[in-house]
């Protein structure tokens, strides 16, 4: 058996250090197996957070080899020869070690206007599975954050966090705005509090995503576009003015329609 | 005297999976001041790995489905020792709870005309499961979530809990617990408290389960002096990964089967059909072709030897290896792939094609997966009352996993997602009303919580003691050698010498490092309720002579009609947590109502 | 019902972030990408402007029995067309000075504007960022927020201009097998290269991310929009090539404008199929 050599980061808000581990290689491990084992024989304390290693929870999200990837999904095979380098998501500020503080995310969470149906009728919602595809996209998130974590716009300026929600909460607004019975318009908010303008669509979060969601694509283009059908388009604006439909979304009109 | 951080609510949960959350959002809704406690990320909690769906009798695909024909499969699912009343609750009113789900954001798969797709799954007489491809848990958290996040319930994360604390009249009133980033100590007061702690496969080697799931609702409640019942009721889940070793035990959904999938051992036979006991033999094909008759239409044929109660599927994967029929790294072949198209399978398993295709290098799509049992689900839990969740001590309240009853000796899959909605629901409503009807503000024995802290802190002061890893490995072992899926009465006692010692050496723990996200002090403070849980699910199984759903006894091999009228009770009486004194005894179940034992007069 | 301020918890950021103070971790060879892009699309600004200004040799006339009109070129619309490049309808006779900088603005602006494009160059030219995980060469960023970068919200406008150039491509295309004085119909390679330039920039177009959206992806239902579903639903693979189309689609116009340029400048003749 060969061994494998791990550079992990130790430290907190106060510095740190990357410490080498040096651990005999198993078949078929994954990253968080490594860091598991080098939790149990050398170093008790190392923090990482985990949950399921099954690549559902989206808990053990940390920069391998400088790539953001899910640990338990990381076959150790896969990796180029070599020692492996594990950091924290650099996003976020770190907590210990391999943990980082993610409650960015979470108050970015509370600024999501709630899906909004019209009353339930007798006998249910009827829904048609072409029209919810779109949104059952979106819902695959695991919410491991590391769209937000490569996302540069948080990334290399902490200052742009106060008014960016990041691509984790694009897809989310895309799925409430693709959804055929919500009747909430959120495009005016995306385009000034959420900061989906700040978005230079680099791709970077698709590239990253476990759950291969389409999120610039499938989300945060398709945003972008109903933002410019709220806002910048002048026939757009001309057409609303004419018909007196102020802000009226092609769904809430489906919605009456319907 | 430890210092700790203080808050005070009307009622707080413990455990934010989907009976947690189900609960904060009723009593949020009710207007009580609420809390909602978890040990790791909100929305990371173990639900998230539900794949098959929600059971729920709303008759969307059969409309002859019913919610006593869903009663009548749960109850025969867990071999009668359900707790009738729990089990009628939840098949009336999960329809109503999935719908629900609904106008909070959940996006179920349609049918043609609309409405929510169900599937079929183990156990089940019609297609049932409301679901989402194969990642029902995750949409059904994510709703729930996001629901209690829009109600702007209090939610506190990473927050350990080490014990509940009762006032000096032992009402439930609080818990005690630490902040897992920091470290330090937090006390939360509360008129009545929600236990949603879930499950307790951390016990054993191989499991579905995540970290999380250390047993430590069922281990509180009984050291807060709560009755638990049929604690050796652990099912082990048929379909788990067997290889590569590093993801063993990770689940592979019931729905492969479901969709088609079929078990075969090496010999290339469908050996299900030679398992399929008495009780099931009127209702299950005896030829492939019938079997895969009734895959395109249920009245053209009798149900797929597959799709039997997961407890019988267990044991019959258990047989095949150990009778060398086993697939190369010691499990049986699940073949999806020779039955179905690539593209259906893509379509309808795609988080069980990245599972294999990612850890494994499988694709399912061209070759069988290699399967078997691991440990899924304890059907035993915390005595509760069916309508409130109320446990056997006052202020305390019990839903989902840890509670036990609902499930009898067995449960069917899909069962458990639609007992988080029905009975978190409920739970919150006991724990509201209880609330609401306790004067004055919960006094928290002050020194119950110091106690509590003290113990949680000893390993730091410890040198030269033992490594919690080692600990929790040998338990893991343990468990899994003798308390297994097979047990014999021998290996049972055997396991209690082995828990003894365990005990004595987690009581020498020592921990490295600072307070501040230490893992290894995290599980140190785990292992109490790790061991509580191992010995009452060991005690359990000493105890009840005869097979019965997920618990099998070589030596009693056979269901004995004496046993399958009692609950086995455990409780402990003089207190004392890990070290305490359990007394276990058989108390008759709940006598069902004559017009609900008609439905299992053999006339179907 | 438009939701435009909701109660808002005040953002907790956090504490210093800690971690290794490197820009990349990354040691796989993540600046290939934006060097190639860096280096094509170079190279055809570079071509492309010259092209534009050499102002010579974008048509092939009925001397050689063809009628090949480089794309950059086309419509040939000012009085300083060389004979028979432009069409009769419309021509700007006090235009001057070189015809393709009044047609470059259309598909120029297209391609400025593009999704795809303006990954490519964010990535490739301004480094914000280079690669992924890969840290910003810039202290500010402010996004698309601001003058000028705003200006890419009109990228659907540009679109719908680019299908005007793309329906008058196609007419070169369909017109160029007349090969003039020989026969009434032919094919050869210039007709071919013209053909595949049309139908490679109409695939172009038709990928954008904005035509998806115009087509039927701005709708929240599908069901009750049928027609508007088949279209998005045709168009929605194309998209998911955008990428390749956009640079396919982008050199082949500076191989069309090349080919033409030397069948034009008498370094080889047009050679007809059949």
């Amino acid at each position: 058996m060969s061994d494998v050599t791990m550079n992990v980061w130790r430290g907190d808000g106060d510095g740190g250090d990357f410490a080498e581990y040096t651990l005999p290689s198993q078949e078929g491990e994954v990253v968080l197996d490594v860091i598991h084992r080098i939790q149990a024989t050398q170093a008790g304390d190392l923090a990482c957070r985990w949950n399921c290693k099954a690549g559902k929870c989206g808990s053990c999200s940390a920069e391998v080899n400088g790539k953001p990837r899910l640990m338990c999904m990381t076959r150790m095979d896969q990796l180029p020869e070599g020692p492996v380098t594990v950091a924290p998501m650099k996003a976020f500020p770190i907590i210990r070690d391999l943990v980082t503080d993610v409650s960015f995310n979470f108050e970015m969470a509370k600024q999501v206007p709630a899906f909004a149906p019209p009353p339930r009728p007798e006998g249910g919602y009827r829904m048609q599975q072409i029209d919810i595809e779109r949104g059952q996209e979106f819902r695959k998130c695991i919410e491991c954050f590391m769209c937000q974590d490569v996302c540069h716009v948080i990334r290399d300026h902490e200052e742009n966090k106060a008014h960016y929600a990041g691509p984790r909460f694009f897809i989310r607004y895309a799925e409430l705005e693709m959804h055929p019975l919500d009747t909430n318009d959120r495009r005016e908010l995306v385009r000034q509090k959420a900061g989906l303008g700040m978005c230079n669509i680099t791709k970077c979060c698709t590239e990253v995503c476990p759950e291969h969601i389409k999120i610039t694509d499938n989300a945060i283009i398709p945003m972008k576009e109903r933002v410019v059908d709220a806002s910048y388009d002048p026939v757009a604006w001309l057409g609303r003015k004419i018909l007196r439909r102020q802000k009226a979304s092609p769904g809430e009109a489906a919605a009456h329609g319907a | 005297m430890a210092e700790y951080e203080s808050h005070d609510y009307d009622v707080i949960i413990i455990g934010a999976g989907g009976a947690g959350l189900r609960a904060a959002i009723e009593a949020k809704a009710r207007g009580l001041r609420t809390a909602l406690i978890c040990k790791s990320l909100l929305g990371k909690a173990h639900t998230v790995m539900a794949e098959g769906g929600v059971a729920a009798a709303m008759g969307n695909v059969y409309p002859e489905d019913s919610w006593q024909i869903h009663f009548r499969d749960t109850m025969r699912g867990g071999k009668m020792l359900n707790n009738w009343r729990m089990a009628q609750l939840h098949a009336q009113e999960a329809p109503d709870r999935v719908q629900e789900l609904e106008a909070w954001g959940a996006l179920f798969d349609r049918t043609p005309d609309g409405r929510i797709l169900q599937r079929d799954f183990g156990g089940h007489r019609f297609a049932r499961l409301a679901h989402v491809g194969d990642r029902t848990g995750l949409e059904m958290i994510r709703t729930l979530q996001q629901r209690v996040v829009s109600m702007d319930v209090d939610v506190f994360m990473e927050c350990k809990i080490l014990g509940l604390v009762a006032d000096a009249e032992g009402v439930v009133s609080g818990a005690v617990g630490y902040w897992r980033p920091t470290g330090e100590m937090v006390v939360f007061s509360a008129k009545a408290v929600v236990l949603a702690t879930g499950g307790a496969g951390k016990s054993w080697k191989y499991t579905s389960n995540s970290w999380e799931c250390t047993g430590d609702g069922h281990a509180m409640a009984l050291w807060a002096g709560a009755d638990l019942i049929d604690m050796e009721c652990v099912q082990f889940h048929p379909t788990g990964m067997v290889w590569p070793l590093s993801v063993r035990g990770l689940l592979v959904t019931e729905g492969v089967r479901g969709d088609g999938g079929v078990l075969r051992n090496s010999e290339g036979t469908r050996f299900m059909f030679n398992y399929v006991a008495e009780m099931f033999r009127a209702e299950t094909a005896d030829s492939e072709e019938e079997a895969d008759r009734w895959y395109e239409d249920h009245s053209a044929g009798r149900r797929t030897p597959e799709l039997l109660p997961r407890d019988e599927v267990a044991r019959a994967i258990n047989t095949e290896v150990k009778a060398g029929r086993g697939s190369p790294h010691g499990g049986v072949f699940l073949d999806i792939a020779t039955r179905r198209s690539p593209e259906y399978i893509r379509r309808r398993l795609p988080s069980m094609y990245h599972q294999f295709m990612e850890l494994a290098g499988v694709d399912i799509t061209a070759e069988p997966m290699e399967v078997g049992p691991t440990c899924h689900y304890i059907m035993g839990g915390v005595r509760v009352e069916a309508d409130t969740g109320a446990a056997t001590v006052p202020g305390l309240f019990v839903a989902g996993e840890v509670a036990g009853g609902m499930h009898g000796a067995n449960r069917l899959g899909g069962n458990s997602l639609s007992d988080l909605l029905v009975f978190g629901r409920r739970a919150g409503m006991g724990a509201s009303d209880y609330a609401a009807g306790r004067s004055g503000a919960p006094k928290p024995d002050e020194g119950e919580i110091q106690h509590s802290i003290t113990e949680a802190l000893a390993p730091f002061e410890r040198t030269d003691g033992e490594n919690p890893y080692e600990l929790h490995q040998e338990l893991q072992e343990m468990m899994q050698t003798l308390v297994g899926i097979i047990r014999t009465g021998d290996e049972l006692e055997r396991a209690l010498g082995e828990l003894d010692v365990l005990r004595d050496r987690a009581a020498k723990v020592t921990v490295g490092g600072g307070r501040a996200y230490n893992p290894g002090w995290n599980l140190a403070t785990d292992l109490p309720a790790m061991l509580t849980l191992s010995r009452c699910v060991t005690l359990g199984a000493r105890d009840r002579k005869e097979s019965r759903g997920g618990h099998t006894r070589e030596d009693f091999p056979t269901a004995d009609p004496e046993f399958g009228k009692v609950n086995l009770v455990q409780r402990q009486p003089s207190g004392g947590g890990v070290n305490g004194d359990i007394k276990i005894a058989p108390e008759p179940i709940p006598e069902m109502p004559p017009e609900l034992a008609e439905l299992f007069e053999e006339s179907h | 019902m438009s939701v435009e301020a909701p109660t808002v918890t005040p953002v907790q950021l956090g504490g210093p972030r800690g971690g290794p103070a490197v820009r990349t971790l990354r040691t796989d060879n993540w600046w290939v990408q934006p060097t190639i892009s860096v280096i094509v699309l170079t190279a055809f600004v570079v071509y492309s402007t010259w092209a534009v200004f050499v102002n010579k040799d974008y048509y092939v006339g009925a001397a050689a029995h063809r009628d090949l009109i480089s794309p950059f070129y086309s419509p040939c619309i000012t009085g300083s067309c060389v004979a028979g490049a432009h069409g009769t309808f419309f021509v700007l006779t006090w235009w001057h000075i070189t015809p393709a900088v009044l047609i470059l603005g259309g598909p120029l602006g297209f391609r400025l504007t593009c999704y795809y494009y303006r990954r490519a160059y964010y990535r490739g030219f301004w480094q914000s960022p280079p690669a992924c995980g890969v840290g910003d060469a810039h202290t500010k960023y402010t996004g698309e927020t601001r003058f000028p970068l705003i200006l890419q919200n009109v990228h659907r406008y540009f679109f719908l201009l680019g299908l005007v150039f793309n329906t008058i491509l196609t007419i070169d295309a369909v017109m160029a097998f007349r090969l003039p004085g020989d026969g009434t119909f032919g094919v050869s390679i210039g007709t071919l290269v013209l053909v595949t330039n049309a139908a490679l920039l109409w695939m172009y177009s038709l990928s954008c991310h904005a035509a998806r959206h115009l087509c039927g992806g701005n709708v929240r239902s599908f069901s009750t929009h049928p027609i508007r579903y088949r279209i998005w639903r045709f168009l929605t693979p194309l998209n998911a090539r955008h990428m390749q189309l956009a640079w396919i689609s982008l050199v082949f116009v500076a191989l069309t404008d090349l080919y033409v340029r030397l069948v034009s400048a008498g370094v080889f003749s047009d050679p007809k199929i059949f």
